[in-house]
């Protein structure tokens, strides 16, 4: 398997310029001519799909929700960031583009890093120019915040429903698309295979989940931009629905799968309260501005209430250690400080799984009017959740599965390693090395999306020549297609005993243990052992009712967790073999004296990618070596 | 830990949209207040399949109550007895020992019952595709600060803009009107400067959508207000109303001419 990133040539500040211009052109006329498939509908897919389809290319887009409004990127709380410098604070794309690759440390590819910083401001601009309501000054302009690894405020945010307000524009640019005919959109259609002929993305094929009908779409290329894989942890923040299976299905056919043990555990969620737990609820970032957390200084004083514990008792551990980033110190180290200190014995709450985040001294400096303003819903959303009141009581909060950063392994056009497998957003691994930084999700998806693919997928379909798409009677479809009956059919006649729910659930308590926020050696080859028993015993005692030919929830979720199962092995595979620690990648092997990640460069300074063998085969493990030109390779420090 | 409750469930099952449905009673034992209602049904689903029998299907994803995809009628009210609270973010301390539940699907004409408690709610998209939006082709728009806006303006769009199309407003109406939802939309896009080119355009291609998908009309029951989760206000089906009255008298039939050459 060969990486070829293919990097443009030149300074970094020319090489996304100068590849536009090298990029080839489709003439207008011969853009309806070719077919692309829109694989997701969030940020990344949505703003793809509306976008090609302005530019004249025929696209048909599938999301597995009732409708392309409710992709998880409309969950995403706090904000975007982009290098406006409006606040004369000293941004500016060079420093945007710094603190992502120092954020990332120093795992991600410094050209992909500065195209998304490049193309930042533009996607403002988008966004506005669509009615996103984002949050304003009293002039008129628009306002900005800081979040966690910048010590500027570029942070542009809608209330704290950022996520959902650039979501909808890009949903209604889409839904302009579907009413003049350009899109073709299929709610609640799962991928189920991709089509490969002779080597080349060339098609889907999906599950209709109303009528169960299996039906193949074929096409001149495929985007997927299906989000991150986070879900294998069972216990996440997102969305019951999110899952890995088409980038995991495509990664079966010869995509490369690329630091699957990145993942990114988020200091501030909801705790866990009890086994029925089905999810985990995000409490913003943007929350750690005016919020202080804190844990007590004694062991004795966790079962008392916060308000009982005097200031000099309190361990404001994060101002504490790091001193110039405080309460927003990146999230990979806030959740390694949280974790140490409940490791310490210091937790609250019923579990002693949890820190507080308090707003006490924000509310005495501002007023609590002002702090409703700002994060009011948030407020509401918790209190609904534990039924604490975070105007008078601390919140309680501890760290939660959040984001990959790991993906489908793609070159600098978003193209994996099947030529005509394009993949967009969280699905893929390009920008944010071993930790990302808040409100650059957003940022990313809807750069791929807007401002990326549309240049990048022109270059590959010149050199298609239009109308040879294959034919549905194809034997690569007919094979795709009864793979997937085939797989129906197979879960169907175990007959077991237990839900797939359960499975899952088993698979998440190994994934948490031993792939979480700390990882060693003797964890992840035990991981090795019991993740494949997990998926000997659903194989056999799987039980869903019903039948495929109708809407059957049981078995979209058995499909999922079956592919879950195997992408949790991969994912301790990559962090075992990865034998360093960095960002979110925590192996307790190599710290430092006081608890912080010990990068290895000389070895590990590079992208590990998976290429798929066979069933039951080992993957091999390859490598893209990164190269520091513009960010100096240097241990981060946020002290 | 708080003491756990039992409860009796009185759930709306239906094979898909051509067959009738009909009432069973479940038992949801050894609940705990902790748990959200979504969970509370996860534990029955977990019973029922593993005595092989077809659990529950509802509709869910997010369970943050912001995608908009849940939605059930639980004891008479859409998302429950909590205000301003989605079924999914309603937690079981709402609810007592003892409590027997009526879960029911939303009932509109305009949304055919798919399975149990899940419904087809493809209207919304198509009136979104009719006009909700500002024609901004990607790459297109200025610099965001070269138009200021109005603080005031801008909340207030973001008021209306916070609606998550979960359609308890035309499940909670007598009439089953989409008003709510249109409105919400309307509202935040004639409320932008952005939004004026096509603001009475928009209205009218919308509303004529609304209508098309046999939704009812607002007779100012207010029901749909009570029950929104997200707050959005009766005020945008006036604003709505106001911009239609104006679009219709000062509607003109396009010029037509080429533009070729």
């Amino acid at each position: 398997m060969e990486l070829n990133s293919r990097i443009p040539d030149g300074p970094i500040e020319k090489k996304w310029d100068n590849h536009k211009f090298d990029l080839k052109l489709v003439n207008p006329a011969n853009k309806r001519k070719y077919k692309v498939l829109v694989v997701g509908s969030g940020l990344a897919g949505g703003a793809a799909a509306a976008s090609l389809a302005e530019l004249g290319y025929e696209v048909e887009c599938f999301c597995y929700q009732d409708s392309p409004r409710r992709a998880h990127s409309i969950a995403a709380q706090g904000g975007i960031n982009a290098a406006k410098n409006y606040h004369n604070d000293g941004d500016s794309v060079r420093r945007l583009f710094y603190d992502t690759v120092k954020g990332g440390d120093f795992r991600a590819r410094e050209a992909n890093v500065h195209r998304l910083a490049e193309v930042s401001n533009n996607i403002i601009d988008q966004c506005v120019g669509q009615g996103v309501p984002f949050a304003r000054e009293y002039g008129g302009l628009l306002d900005n915040r800081s979040f966690g690894g910048a010590q500027v405020s570029r942070t542009f945010y809608a209330r704290g429903q950022t996520g959902q307000q650039l979501l909808l524009g890009a949903y209604q640019a889409l839904q302009r698309q579907v009413g003049l005919g350009a899109v073709k959109m299929f709610s609640r259609h799962e991928m189920q295979e991709l089509i490969v002929v002779d080597g080349v993305a060339k098609g889907i094929v999906t599950r209709d989940m109303v009528t169960g009908e299996i039906k193949s779409h074929l096409a001149d290329a495929v985007c997927l931009a299906t989000g991150g894989y986070g879900n294998t942890m069972y216990l996440a923040t997102y969305a019951k629905g999110c899952n890995g299976t088409a980038i995991w299905r495509a990664h079966k056919k010869g995509a490369a799968f690329a630091n699957p043990c990145f993942t990114q555990i988020h200091p501030t969620c909801i705790p866990v309260t009890g086994d029925h737990q089905s999810k985990l609820t995000l409490m913003s970032e943007s929350l750690r501005n005016d919020g202080r957390i804190w844990v007590p200084k004694r062991k004795e004083d966790c079962g008392k209430p916060a308000s009982q514990i005097a200031e000099e008792d309190r361990d404001y551990y994060l101002e504490r250690k790091y001193p110039s980033f405080g309460n927003l110190a990146p999230r990979d180290i806030a959740s390694r400080a949280a974790k140490q200190v409940c490791d310490d014995g210091r937790g609250i709450g019923e579990t002693g799984l949890g820190v507080y985040l308090d707003f006490e001294a924000a509310i005495k400096r501002l007023g609590q009017n002002k702090i409703e303003e700002k994060y009011g819903n948030l407020f509401e959303m918790y209190e609904r959740i534990t039924d604490d009141n975070p105007y008078q009581t601390p919140m309680r909060i501890f760290p939660a599965t959040h984001y990959t950063m790991g993906g489908l392994w793609v070159d600098y056009n978003l193209m994996s390693t099947i030529p005509g497998c394009f993949v967009l957003g969280e699905a893929n691994f390009s920008d944010h090395g071993a930790n990302r930084l808040g409100a650059s999700a957003l940022m990313q998806g809807l750069a791929d999306g807007y401002f990326v693919i549309p240049y990048t997928i022109g270059g590959y379909l010149a050199g298609i020549k239009p109308g040879t798409r294959i034919k549905a009677d194809d034997p690569a479809v007919k094979a795709a297609e009864q793979t997937t009956a085939e797989r129906v059919q197979k879960f169907f006649a175990i007959n077991g005993k237990e839900t797939p729910t359960h499975f899952h659930r088993e698979l998440g308590k190994v994934m948490w243990e031993f792939c979480g926020m700390g990882r060693n050696e003797a964890g992840l080859k035990k991981a090795l052992q019991l993740i494949p028993q997990i998926r000997e015993e659903f194989w056999k005692n799987l039980r869903i009712p019903g039948s495929g030919a109708e809407v059957n929830q049981s078995l979209e979720l058995a499909g999922r967790v079956a592919d879950f199962l195997e992408i949790g092995e991969l994912m301790c595979l990559d962090a075992l073999e990865r034998r360093e620690s960095c960002g979110g990648h925590f192996r307790e092997e190599w710290q430092t004296e006081e608890g912080e990640a010990l990068r290895d460069d000389e070895n590990f300074c590079h992208v590990a990618a998976w290429e798929h063998k066979g069933e039951g085969q080992a993957p091999v493990r390859h490598v893209e070596p990164l190269t520091f030109e513009n960010v100096h390779l240097a241990t981060r420090s946020y002290k | 830990m708080a003491k756990h409750i039992n409860l009796t469930l009185h759930v709306w099952r239906q094979k898909n949209a051509k067959c009738d449905g009909k009432f069973v009673e479940y038992p949801a034992a050894d609940i705990s207040p902790d748990m959200s209602f979504l969970e509370m049904l996860d534990v029955v689903n977990e019973g029922l399949i593993r005595k092989g029998e077809e659990p529950i299907t509802f509709d869910h994803d997010c369970r943050e109550g912001i995608c908009g995809q849940c939605g059930m009628v639980i004891n008479g009210r859409p998302h429950g007895p909590k205000e301003r609270t989605t079924s999914c973010q309603l937690h079981m301390r709402s609810f007592k020992d003892g409590d027997t539940i009526t879960l029911e699907p939303w009932r509109a004409e305009a949304f055919p019952v798919l399975k149990d408690l899940m419904v087809d709610r493809g209207a919304f998209d198509r009136i979104i595709a009719a006009g909700g939006f500002i024609s901004a082709p990607t790459g297109s728009p200025q610099d965001a600060n070269a138009l200021p806006i109005p603080k005031e303006n801008a909340d207030l769009a973001m008021d209306a803009a916070a609606c998550i199309g979960c359609a308890a407003c035309v499940a909670a109406c007598p009439n089953a009107s989409a008003m709510l939802f249109v409105s919400a939309k309307i509202s935040q896009l004639a409320l932008l400067p952005q939004g004026q080119p096509e603001r009475y355009i928009r209205v009218r291609d919308m509303v004529a959508q609304m209508d098309a998908e046999e939704f009812g009309t607002c007779t100012n029951h207010s029901e749909c207000e009570a029950a929104c989760p997200k707050g959005i206000k009766m005020e945008n089906i006036a604003r709505m109303n106001r911009d239609f009255i104006k679009a219709s008298l000062t509607y003109r039939p396009p010029t037509g001419g080429g533009g070729a050459g």
